[in-house]
């Protein structure tokens, strides 16, 4: 996304109406305090106040999954969220699970698999996986299926979402 | 969303008097459903209390057997606490056929049973709906009502209550601890929730002000022979048209012991003492279980759309008697057998 957007974040015209209060917020390990409205959910303060666009606002009513980050490990949907609901939370996105020069397994067997079309809904798809292999609660296809449903994919890359996910448990389990 | 002030409440009493303190106040668990109304603008509240300070998300063991569920405890950490898992699979069951994982890892066991109902008019500002606005009407009646309640309904409103993990709640009869203004008290699990009657907006009896801090289980989970049977549109990720919590103790081929609660039929869990009645010392068999489901669905009425979940229902506590009878080994894929059609 073009930074010329991104340099100009809704924020401070938003602030100057509310009572915005100071938020602190540890986001991809770096502590980041942001002056928000109290309606502000975690997923508007990702992408509008911290720049960090990866994370997609999809229906934005927690039922696609495309806002998917993980909150002390644990995945959730952050447009349901709010801000400042999450001091003292350790918060990552997808742009602190890998590097261009590194990509995380995750991110590598979604381009091995061709796990995506338009690649909106990816980032979530990949952050909800993330928090799969932690649960540990997946073993086989089904089971992947099953607890990827929060995940919608308009295109229908499922399959090869799924064969992806699976690779990579596979592995960790190996 | 309109503007609120917030705060993080540091305990149980301090979080009552924030309430208290506050015209239009609103308690905050893991929000999945309160945020959601707020951005609908369904629900406006003026001052939002957060909880996740609060001393409640522990799941233990209670003195006369049973298992106390800390109201901050996720439905997640629920479903996949070993002492839910060994003791009461009907509960985990039920939870994991709900939601999705990111929704589970947020959403709170007070929480749940305070979500609001689905009726698409209840969200939809531009119709009339009695639970949302008192007195304006209720627009399901003579229309898009498929998903609404066939039991207990009443002129004012035929929305129904969308849990999942609330059917399995009042098959095991749990009892819902609350602290308010005017102390503690216990509230019985089928007292809990309301039928609509001439007051569809009042969800439950809760008093103003009033907080879950934890739901206790009794000793009895039923774990020998259960079934959590949810029938709905899509197998994964949606919600029930028809569910059915069944939990069964047999001596031989003779039922001993029986509780059955349906979901996605009424206004709340629904329960009939009477059914259950019918299964108490008789066979384990088809038409044990055709009586008994008969004698549920007796006082339900359709209203167009939604007359098929009668026979739905009918059928689908059949089948989940049945499932509970023949249950073998409990199932090790608890939320994958038993939940799809």
């Amino acid at each position: 996304m073009s930074s010329h957007f991104t340099q100009q974040p809704v924020g401070p015209a938003v602030a100057a109406l509310v009572p915005a209060q100071p938020v602190a917020l540890r986001v991809n390990g770096q502590e980041r305090t942001l002056r928000i409205a109290p309606w502000t959910t975690l997923l508007d303060a990702l992408r509008e106040y911290l720049d960090l666009t990866g994370t997609k606002k999809g229906c934005d009513h927690g039922q696609c999954g495309a806002c998917t980050v993980l909150v002390n490990g644990k995945r959730i949907n952050s447009c349901l969220s709010l801000a400042v609901a999450h001091v003292g939370d350790d918060i990552q996105t997808v742009e602190g699970l890998g590097t261009e020069e590194q990509l995380h397994p995750l991110q590598q067997a979604f381009i091995d698999h061709d796990a995506f079309q338009c690649g909106y809904c990816t980032p979530g798809q990949i952050c909800s996986a993330q928090g799969l292999l932690n649960e540990g609660r997946a073993r086989t296809a089904d089971e992947v299926r099953e607890l990827m449903s929060g995940n919608l994919c308009r295109c229908g890359a499922y399959s090869n979402i799924l064969t992806a996910v699976l690779e990579v448990l596979h592995a960790q389990n190996a | 969303m309109n503007s609120f002030t917030f705060t993080q409440a540091p305990g149980v009493a301090a979080a009552v008097r924030e309430h208290a303190a506050h015209e239009g106040a609103a308690y905050l668990g893991g929000g999945t459903n309160l945020v959601d109304l707020m951005k609908e603008n369904v629900a406006r509240p003026a001052h939002l209390i957060g909880l996740k300070h609060l001393p409640l998300a522990a799941i233990e063991s209670t003195p006369d057997g049973g298992l106390r569920l800390g109201a901050l405890a996720t439905n997640a950490d629920t479903a996949y606490h070993p002492e839910v898992e060994k003791r009461y699979p009907l509960l985990a069951q039920a939870i994991l056929a709900g939601a999705s994982p990111q929704l589970r890892n947020m959403a709170t066991n007070g929480g749940n049973l305070l979500q609001r109902t689905r009726c698409y008019y209840f969200y939809d500002l531009a119709t009339p709906c009695n639970k949302r606005e008192p007195g304006s009407g209720c627009s399901a009646i003579g229309g898009y009502n498929r998903v609404c309640g066939i039991l207990g309904t009443s002129e004012s409103c035929i929305a129904t209550h969308p849990s999942d993990m609330c059917v399995a709640l009042a098959a095991l009869e749990a009892v819902v601890r609350v602290s308010g203004p005017n102390g503690e008290r216990t509230i019985e699990f089928a007292d809990f929730h309301r039928l609509p009657g001439d007051t569809p907006e009042r969800d439950n009896n809760l008093q103003k002000g009033e907080l879950i801090t934890a739901l206790d289980l009794p000793a009895n989970g039923f774990s020998q022979r259960f079934s959590y049977l949810k029938l709905r549109d899509r197998s994964s990720y949606a919600f029930a048209l028809v569910s059915v919590a069944a939990a069964l103790e047999l001596d031989g081929n003779t039922i001993t012991a029986a509780r059955l609660a349906l979901g996605g039929v009424a206004h709340k869990p629904w329960r009939d003492p009477e059914a259950e009645a019918l299964l108490i010392g008789q066979p384990a068999t088809a038409d044990t279980f055709g009586r008994a489901a008969a004698r549920a669905l007796a006082g339900a009425r359709g209203y167009g759309p939604n007359t098929f979940k009668i026979e739905l229902a009918r059928r689908a506590v059949v089948r989940a008697l049945r499932q509970a009878t023949e249950m073998t080994p409990a199932p090790d894929d608890n939320a994958f057998q038993n939940s799809n059609p």
